[in-house]
């Protein structure tokens, strides 16, 4: 943390104490999953979106709805890192850590910079509570040697101020994340009014009473206690003119979605089945009928891929969005989509596995499912988003080569970029990209597979043409006619053509940006949600002074064209990914060069400290 | 549509080789339903054939329609997104008793009680024929097959009550090879707005011979099949030895009736099809051979909301409320801030 002078007073409470201005901060949020740590989190993001600052979320909760209360298990927790300079990650280690009860202390302790403050709940502390996060001794003396301890008797706090309303002492109780919420608001000078706002749209009565009033309370606290003696202050971030909002992956997703709609000018089709991490982008999608999206909720994930596939046959820009799982489930329909050559987009929002695995933890490990996870030879483009804005472009990226190709596009997206949120610049609407859609209509000299003699893509005739009635299936079809055939030479040809269509996609693609020297000792190489640490960690590590640049693949195929030129102008190339080394593998194979596979599948992002490390022994190896 | 030129079967029949094993009553239910579509003043590019993997399933590459011959079950997931994109389009689901109830039941029961305005023909012959004969969930039990050398130990599925029980509003059963009622029957499925489950008793001449031989045999039928007619009592059998059927408490008993009785008055069920509960329809589906008849024609036909007008008058309700959606207005919705230059 640095000083800076200039601060600027965003504040909307003034304090009659000390402020220090510092560049940066990153606290976490933990407590009890029913605690309500993801909402606190959130709302204090929000705060801090609108206070100016360049910020990035890490929200970490279990799978479990409502673990056992007071456990390891149920532990739920949101990390928000904000500051007054650009940031790309939650950051490795929280500064400041708020826990609401021993177990979320001792699950998340072990993170926090040594030095840090640790605020933690006093009246959850208990043999009780403490025996059942696993702790045999008292284990506050050795935190307040390791970090500044700071007691607040929240539960007591919050029921004083919540009394004389007409509320049971559990729904008092359950106010106090907004208690804990205020102080937070006052010790770093965040604005107020836009949680009090979100509080009157969606409580009325007592309950918003109460909300209100230990919001209040606790900001107050934090002003008159003497457990703070200074508050801080992190000055907006210098980023680039225009307006911004705060925005997660699902969300830019689901807007993505209906912009493809809009850009395109035709009716959108979502189908989907409910799965973590991805069912909030067909809530969110849903609500938005007077775009004229159709969205529905399937009897299961073929279903849903099936009812996508139908309806993009009539013509409907059709998504359908899933997780591993489920998209597992959808390959051999994905295949027919393949085979028939209709457009849509597949979204997995990957997840750790394999199997059921941890469901709301982060993993990057569908690529190759993604790539070879169908019967026979069936190559479709992927491409993958990396930051939660970026969300809403690869949506339309991903909806313009199904369009302009006739083709199946699978979007890898991940948890880590579906829950966390950044400052997002709104785009303009016309700056956006609009991809002309053109059915077939004329039925002089129509065969329902001849193709485009620069895409390769067969026309789009739908149901409702008069003169182009045709079928389609999964059967091998004939070269032009589509009917069905046996002939070999004629199943070899259309394997051929179908593959040579999705190669054609790289003459589309714009070439791979370096970030630093193009050639050199050291590229490090990533895809997908990795690009915040990944560009942290190589630009630090070139601030050091050592010779290493980034780049970062949106394309998984076909790959831009420039890729293997770049590769071949480092000495050594590292490529790190939330699984054992799935691109890694694929570029040593199509380029034969010696990737390095940096792999990870712990269900947590990457740590800038750890990709550091290993930048730093790729290098001193080298010497 | 009546300034459309007239259509014939000929305008419905594509340019393909039809592929089935001669003999097999798929042939009988093509050229019929071929026969229907110019009657129906529907235009021709309207239709939709979709189907999924079966022998049945070959049946929408024979019309000269559009048509999507899908993945094995799931024909009835792809037909809902067809209608819900485009509710004017006429959709047809082909499916057989192994695409439809093994590895497509969960798709068919969804689709069922969704209501959709589609019509889906269950072709049933108790077999597998395109995997080469092994026993069917529509096989009774003990049937011997490749793959229950001692017979089938799978207590079988009866395709009528299913449907009945999946909500639909519109239920059906036919024989492939009696050209008109097939026809009246498929008729009365495409006038009914909703999905329209029709079950039609097909003869597989390789794997399953004569199973429905009893009710295609145009004398046997007399005494096995029992033609359901809305008002009229349920009452078959030759003139001489007519009997009728009893249901009281929702059993079905079986009354010998004298040529000079009224059915009504000696207690006979009247075939109704507007029933609010499934519950009548569920006792005709019970009926199987040898004990009783078995019941052909309309088991039910009800009126259902269908889905395909419930998603889109969500829709307009939406437009309506809150105006055509805009872009930039949502974008723009919520908290944002400004940093200006």
């Amino acid at each position: 943390m640095s000083k800076n002078p200039e601060a600027s007073a965003e504040d909307s409470v003034p304090t009659t104490k000390t402020v220090e201005t510092i560049a940066r901060v990153a606290i976490r949020f933990t407590g009890d999953s029913g605690d309500g740590m993801q909402l606190t989190g959130t709302k204090f993001t929000e705060s801090t979106a609108l206070a100016g600052n360049d910020l990035a979320t890490l929200p970490d909760y279990p799978a479990e709805i409502r673990a056992p209360a007071g456990t390891l298990a149920g532990v739920s927790g949101f990390q928000v890192h904000f500051s007054s300079e650009d940031i790309r990650t939650p950051a490795d280690h929280p500064d400041v850590l708020v826990a609401f009860n021993p177990a979320a202390l001792r699950a998340n302790v072990d993170d926090v910079r040594p030095g840090g403050m640790v605020i933690i709940n006093s009246d959850s502390f208990n043999t009780k509570s403490l025996a059942k996060a696993g702790y045999s001794d008292d284990p506050l003396p050795d935190i307040r040697q390791r970090f500044k301890l700071v007691e607040v008797p929240l539960t007591k706090l919050n029921r004083e101020a919540t009394q004389g309303l007409d509320l049971s002492a559990r729904d008092a109780d359950r106010s106090k994340n907004f208690f804990a919420l205020g102080i937070m608001y006052w010790l770093y000078n965040r604005p107020m009014e836009p949680t009090i706002r979100w509080l009157e749209k969606r409580f009325k009565g007592n309950v918003l009473e109460a909300n209100i009033r230990v919001l209040k309370a606790g900001h107050a606290f934090g002003e008159t206690t003497e457990l703070f003696p200074v508050s801080f202050s992190v000055p907006p971030a210098k980023i680039q003119p225009g307006t911004y909002r705060n925005i997660t992956g699902n969300t830019a997703l689901a807007w993505g979605v209906i912009a493809a709609g809009v850009q395109m000018n035709r009716p959108v089709f979502l189908g989907a089945y409910p799965i973590t991490p991805a069912s909030d982008v067909l809530h969110e999608v849903a609500r938005y009928r007077n775009f004229g999206v159709k969205t529905m909720q399937a009897e299961d994930e073929i279903a849903a891929i099936s009812a996508t596939i139908g309806a993009s046959f009539s013509g409907d820009l059709a998504f359908t969005t899933t997780s591993g799982p489920g998209f597992v489930l959808k390959q051999e329909a994905l295949g027919l989509a393949v085979m028939a050559e209709l457009p849509l987009v597949v979204v997995n929002i990957q997840r750790s596995g394999p199997s059921t695995g941890m469901p709301t933890k982060i993993e990057q490990a569908d690529l190759l499912l993604a790539l070879h996870g169908r019967n026979s030879e069936s190559p479709l483009p992927v491409i993958a988003a990396n930051s939660p804005g970026d969300c809403f472009y690869s949506v339309l990226e991903a909806t313009r080569i199904a369009v302009e190709y006739m083709t199946p596009v699978v979007l890898l997206s991940d948890g880590f970029l579906a829950n966390s949120a950044e400052p997002w610049a709104i785009p303009d609407v016309d700056s956006l990209v609009r991809t002309e859609v053109t059915f077939r209509t004329n039925p002089d000299d129509f065969h329902p597979y001849s193709r485009d003699p620069d895409t390769l893509a067969r026309p789009w005739a739908i149901p409702g043409t008069p003169g182009l009635e045709h079928r389609i299936g999964g059967l091998s079809k004939q070269n032009v006619t589509g009917n069905v055939s046996y002939d070999p030479k004629n199943n070899q040809q259309m394997i051929d053509l179908r593959a040579e269509k999705v190669a054609r996609i790289a003459a589309s693609l714009p070439p791979v940006e370096v970030d630093g020297p193009d050639s050199g000792e050291l590229l490090v190489l990533g895809w997908g949600g990795t690009l915040g640490a990944i560009t942290t960690a190589v630009e630090e590590a070139r601030e050091a002074g050592a010779s290493v640049s980034s780049a970062h693949l949106r394309h998984l195929n076909p790959f831009p064209p420039n890729l293997g030129d770049v590769l071949r102008s480092f000495n050594q190339i590292l490529v790190p990914e939330l699984n054992s080394g799935q691109l890694c593998s694929l570029l040593r194979s199509q380029f034969l060069v010696n990737a390095q596979s940096m792999g990870k599948v712990e269900g947590q992002p990457f740590q800038v400290e750890e990709l550091r490390a290993r930048i730093q022994s790729m290098l001193e190896q080298e010497r | 549509m009546s300034d459309n030129p007239k259509l014939t079967r000929k305008d419905f029949t594509s340019d393909q080789d039809v592929r089935w094993c001669p003999g097999c009553g798929d042939y009988s239910i093509l050229a019929n339903v071929q026969r229907l579509m110019p009657e129906l003043d529907i235009p021709r590019e309207n239709f939709v054939f979709v189907s999924g993997i079966g022998c049945s399933s070959r049946f929408p590459y024979y019309m000269n329609t559009y048509g999507f011959h899908t993945i094995h079950g799931r024909a009835p997931a792809f037909a809902t997104g067809i209608k819900v994109s485009h509710p004017e389009l006429s959709v047809w689901v082909v499916t057989g008793d192994g695409d439809g109830l093994s590895i497509g039941g969960n798709h068919l029961l969804h689709a069922i009680r969704r209501n959709l305005d589609i019509q889906l023909l269950l072709f049933n012959n108790r077999v597998y024929g395109l995997t080469k004969g092994q026993y069917s969930p529509t096989s009774l039990a003990g049937m011997k097959t490749k793959s229950s050398p001692v017979g089938s130990i799978d207590h079988p599925i009866e395709p009528i009550s299913f449907a009945l029980g999946a909500g639909a509003s519109f239920v059906a059963r036919t024989v492939d090879v009696d050209a008109k009622h097939l026809q009246e029957v498929l008729r009365r499925a495409q006038a009914h707005r909703g999905m329209s489950f029709v079950e039609i008793l097909q003869n597989c001449p390789v794997y399953n011979d004569d199973e429905w031989l009893e009710v295609e045999d145009r004398k046997q039928r007399v005494e096995a099949a029992l033609v359901l007619q809305d008002g009229q009592p349920l009452v078959w059998g030759p003139e001489d030895q007519r009997r009728g059927i009893r249901i009281e408490d929702g059993i079905p008993s079986i009354v010998a009736l004298d040529p000079d009785d009224d059915p009504v008055s000696k207690g006979i069920a009247v075939h109704y099809e507007r029933h609010e509960t499934p519950a009548y329809a569920f006792a005709l589906a019970s009926f199987q051979r040898p004990a009783f008849p078995l019941p052909l024609g309309v088991f039910r036909a009800v009126e259902k909301p269908t889905y395909e007008d419930l998603l889109a008058s969500e829709v307009s309700h939406s437009i309506e409320k809150e105006g055509p959606g805009d872009l930039a207005q949502l974008l723009n919705s919520g908290d944002t801030w400004t940093v200006d230059a």
